[in-house]
């Protein structure tokens, strides 16, 4: 199974999980990214999930800890690219991830991190 | 009487967490066969996930039987989920919001019942539980 691609942009690391992830895939990128975040002083992180079929309550679970804890080492995490169909399966499973950053894609995610350093 | 025909059907062992993966994708796979829309892949693909991480978690493992049948007039996939682990003591409590035993957020069996049309649970101690649920298919709403 393919692991999370983590890149470096301007300061920023951008996740850009593939088509599926397993719960092992999912806790490799919260180690991961806690890392990175950490090596390279990392003040924003974009995770990317466009691709992904299928957001569970655990793939969600590690989601939001990986926000709260790179929260926590100063970085701002936003998740981008959720697509509807998934948006429904969550809201329907009772997943709202209410206390995590997100935005449509990861251009807009790119611009949201932006104006949180600008300012 | 009531025309029942299976289409498809495939049979998942759950042993890792690469398995619930295989077995959310064939089960997409086979809903789509039926003719079931995006928003119904969705909801199929995250209802299997959900509950064969259950088994995963609270059991070791099991087994998901899916299959693509015609009942009521409709194909729709059925999915049966059996596994041999401890049983749940109270059902009505572990179908409530946020009730865990484990590490998980205790959406699991609620969850799945909201995102298929039939969602119905039985679990004996000792003996191990079944979950089956099904999703009829039907176009993009």
């Amino acid at each position: 199974m393919a692991h999370v691609p983590v890149l470096r942009q301007r300061g920023y690391l951008i996740a850009t999980i593939q088509a599926t992830m397993t719960d092992s895939e999912a806790a490799d990128l919260q180690d991961d990214l806690m890392e990175q975040v950490s090596r390279y002083r990392a003040r924003g992180i974009v995770v990317d999930t466009t691709a992904l079929d299928v957001l569970d309550s655990f793939a969600a679970r590690t989601l939001r800890t990986i926000a709260h804890m790179t929260r926590l080492r100063g970085a701002r995490t936003v998740l981008v690219g959720i697509q509807p169909e998934v948006a429904f399966a969550m809201v329907q499973l009772g997943i709202t991830l209410e206390d995590v950053d997100t935005a449509l894609d990861l251009e807009e995610g790119l611009e949201l991190l932006d104006e949180t350093f600008t300012e | 009487m009531e025309a029942r025909r299976r289409m498809d059907d495939a049979t998942i062992t759950i042993d890792t967490d690469a398995d619930i993966v295989r077995a959310r994708q064939i089960g997409r796979e086979m809903a789509a066969v039926g003719g079931c829309g995006a928003t119904d892949l969705t909801m199929v693909a995250t209802a299997i996930s959900e509950i064969a991480r259950n088994m995963l978690t609270h059991a070791g493992g099991g087994i998901v039987d899916l299959s693509l049948v015609y009942e009521s007039g409709r194909p729709c996939l059925l999915i049966v989920a059996t596994d041999e682990g401890p049983g749940i003591e109270d059902l009505d409590q572990a179908l409530q919001d946020g009730f865990t035993t484990g590490e998980g957020l205790g959406l699991g069996l609620p969850g799945a019942r909201r995102l298929m049309d039939e969602f119905t649970i039985s679990s004996h101690p000792e003996r191990g539980t079944t979950v089956t649920m099904r999703k009829w298919c039907r176009p993009e709403l």
